[in-house]
């Protein structure tokens, strides 16, 4: 089962590949992984994707837990959160397909950041399933190059 | 504030935490500290090979509850003391370790002796630091030793580079240290102990459960008062021995692969399994699913890690071993309903049944007359020294020898490496129990394989004069492995016979101490006495076992420990 885990870290050197290496020391699997800093400098937040089971998943939140450099663990994906990825595709565009091209990233609402007089760069956000449909639609006209930044998720706020 | 060195502010840590002995090695980048620790009472001593010296840390923490402290240069030095950090991370001990580093500059650079010791050490630390800032240096050695020793106990590195310790840093003073990430739980929830024992007071077949938490906290008394008070019978895992007296008629010794017989099939049939400070290890519980699987199970431990981790948890309690059992005993005390004698007056069949799988499997081995056998070697040692030296061990036949047959009375007379397993401890850990207690009798316990993972610190007890007993358990085998092949690989000898081994009794000449032998077994008394009437000197004792000798019970790897092979 997948599972996406946020984790609150501090800003400091090794800090990051104490998570990761957690991970590989346990032949667990990263599916994706996104940090920046915080509002806060000190502090830096991780959205980490993985999969398993229950039982490996507490594991795993118990062991980050454990480091010293970690502040909070929480699996989002316990509740109602919200998920986005954002990835840039350059895709070819020529005098037949780029107006094919527009259409479909105007649907999904991407915007084109590079354009050449054979491609088209796009910028689209979304949840992974968005960001898998597009890629699907814009693969038979022509991927020349895909980047993709990992999910970033939060929490929802409580309803009431 | 008036500025000092970065080594006159190591050392000022260090007696700030009360240390008064560490073990090292010195190098290009650490002679600042050499230097500075010269002109302090800090006793500082010179070992041959930087494992030892962690090693050694290890032992004086084990032996003596406080933190042991190694000192190592950079590079090589520091990467040779990595697995005496990974032994000592296994079994949570606390230890700090310090390596230096090249000058900040230059690291990256492939500099020489350079090498990322913060890197390599970080699966099998605690936690560990490179101080890239003057004004870190003494903060984080404070916050190291805090670390080291609270909570779930274990190793902590500090990186120094070199220009930090040349460079004039402030030397604030001590404040309480508070960590936003780091509150280790200390204290037992009130609830989950009222339920523990609660089940206590329904349970039919009871077992305590016992680890090294009960060692590393300090609560062997409460944990005596708890089996002494319910009259519940007691299984100790080899990192637990000496927690409960070994000669206590409720103690039925060690569990597990080498365990006896009466314990495992305790734990197989208990329907309350009471694990305290303890971590259901594989060599422990071997098939997950035959092990215990009609008992309902309290976990006591300080790392919630270790909770539900092997074998699902009914009654968790996350505190500190010597606080839970505190908790507990205080618990029994102030019930009115509860009625201690009652309960124990129950468990009377239960112990009855225990005893009679102990009289009808003791530990045992068979008597070839004047041929050697290891087991009758240990219990000489056991009762010549009335069961109160301090026995380390290194790793193998001899390791499990001594855990069956030395009855442990006392928490930390044993010091073994029971998570890592590693060869070669045993040596520099009989060491630093020496420093710590100068007076004890300490006796390593080894093989003639192990023996030479390590044989060069004999030259640092003679240094220092540590005078340490060795006692070689000598099959001319890497005895454990041969007894695999024997059992389960045809016997293919393929990689133990040891052909060729040194004369130990030659050898500990050369390294200035004594060295005895014993052919037959009508020497082995006259050997082993005349060993510890030698107070100033470090002796070896050469005893030349039964070759094929084998360590039964076992529980075959991945069997379930009920279905254990007996001599």
């Amino acid at each position: 089962m997948k599972h996406t885990l946020s984790v609150l870290l501090q800003n400091k050197p090794g800090a990051l590949s104490r998570v990761t290496g957690l991970f590989s020391g346990r032949g667990f699997n990263i599916e994706s992984l996104c940090v920046a800093e915080t509002f806060d400098p000190k502090v830096s937040c991780l959205t980490l994707v993985t999969r398993g089971n229950d039982a490996i998943v507490e594991q795993i939140t118990k062991q980050l837990h454990k480091l010293i450099d970690v502040i909070k663990v929480s699996d989002i994906s316990e509740g109602e959160y919200v998920e986005r990825e954002m990835v840039l595709i350059r895709v070819k565009a020529e005098a037949h397909t780029r107006a094919e091209v527009l259409r479909v990233i105007d649907i999904f609402r991407g915007k084109v950041v590079d354009v050449s007089p054979t491609s088209y760069a796009v910028e689209i956000t979304g949840s992974e399933s968005k960001i898998k449909a597009v890629i699907d639609l814009l693969r038979p006209i022509g991927i020349k190059e895909v980047v993709r930044t990992g999910t970033i998720a939060m929490a929802r706020a409580p309803k009431k | 504030m008036s500025k000092i060195t970065g080594a006159q502010a190591f050392v000022k840590c260090l007696q700030e935490e009360g240390v008064d002995t560490i073990f090292g090695f010195p190098g290009g980048v650490i002679i600042d500290l050499y230097d500075e620790l010269a002109n302090s009472s800090i006793k500082n001593l010179l070992v041959r090979h930087e494992q030892g010296a962690v090693h050694a840390a290890d032992g004086y923490a084990r032996a003596s509850g406080k933190t042991g402290v190694a000192l190592l240069t950079s590079g090589p030095g520091a990467t040779n003391g990595v697995t005496g950090i990974a032994t000592a991370y296994m079994d949570s001990i606390p230890v700090v370790v310090f390596t230096g580093q090249v000058p900040r500059a230059l690291i990256g650079n492939d500099a020489f002796q350079e090498v990322d010791i913060v890197g390599i050490t970080r699966p099998c630390t605690k936690h560990n630091y490179l101080v890239s800032n003057p004004e870190d240096l003494v903060p984080t050695i404070r916050e190291a030793f805090y670390l080291a020793s609270s909570g779930r106990p274990g190793p902590v590195l500090v990186d120094l580079p070199k220009d930090i310790i040349g460079s004039l840093v402030d030397f604030p003073e001590k404040e309480e240290i508070r960590m936003r990430t780091y509150q280790p739980h200390v204290e037992a929830h009130p609830g989950q102990i009222a339920k523990a024992c609660q089940a206590i007071t329904e349970a039919e077949r009871p077992v305590l459960y016992v680890g090294g938490g009960v060692i590393l906290s300090n609560s062997s008394d409460e944990l005596t008062e708890l089996a002494e008070s319910t009259q519940i019978p007691v299984t100790m895992t080899l990192m637990g021995l000496g927690a409960f007296p070994g000669t206590n008629p409720l103690s039925f010794g060690m569990l597990g692969m080498h365990g006896s017989y009466a314990s495992n099939m305790m734990v197989a049939k208990s329907d309350l399994l009471i694990a305290v400070g303890a971590r259901f290890d594989d060599r422990i519980t071997g098939r997950l699913d035959k092990f215990a699987p009609d008992a309902k199970v309290i976990h006591i431990d300080i790392d919630p890690t270790s909770i539900s981790k092997n074998v699902v948890v009914d009654i968790p309690i996350v505190a500190d071993c010597k606080h839970a059992l505190t908790a507990m005993n205080a618990w029994f005390k102030n019930q009115q309903e509860c009625d201690l004698p009652a309960l124990a007056e129950k468990y009377q069949p239960w112990r009855n049944q225990i005893n009679e799988w102990n009289e009808k499997h003791p530990l045992a081995y068979i008597d070839e007359g004047e041929v050697i056998k290891p087991q009758y070697v240990i219990e000489t040692i056991n009762r010549l020294t009335n069961g109160d030296a301090i026995i380390s061990t290194e790793v193998g036949q001899n390791q499990m020898w001594s855990a069956q047959f030395y009855k442990f009375n006392k928490p930390r007379h044993l010091l073994s490496s029971g998570g890592l397993g590693t060869m070669g401890f045993g040596l520099p850990a009989a060491i630093g129990a020496q420093m710590a207690f100068p007076d004890a009798t300490v006796i390593d316990i080894a093989g003639d394989g192990s023996i030479q993972m390590n044989i060069q610190e004999l030259a640092t007890a003679k240094q220092y004069n540590t005078p340490v007993k060795v006692a070689i358990l000598n099959n001319n085998y890497l005895g454990m492995v041969r007894q695999w092949q024997e059992l389960f690989y045809d016997k293919r000898y393929a990689g133990t016979p040891m052909e060729v081994t040194p004369d130990f009794v030659e050898l500990a000449k050369a390294y200035g101490a004594v060295g005895l032998r014993a052919k037959t077994k009508s020497e082995v008394e006259p050997v082993i006495k005349e060993a510890l009437a030698i107070k100033d000197k470090v002796v070896i004792m050469d005893f030349a076992i039964k070759r094929e000798e084998c360590v039964f019970p076992m529980v075959p790897a991945g069997g379930a420990t009920t279905e254990m092979l007996l001599v």
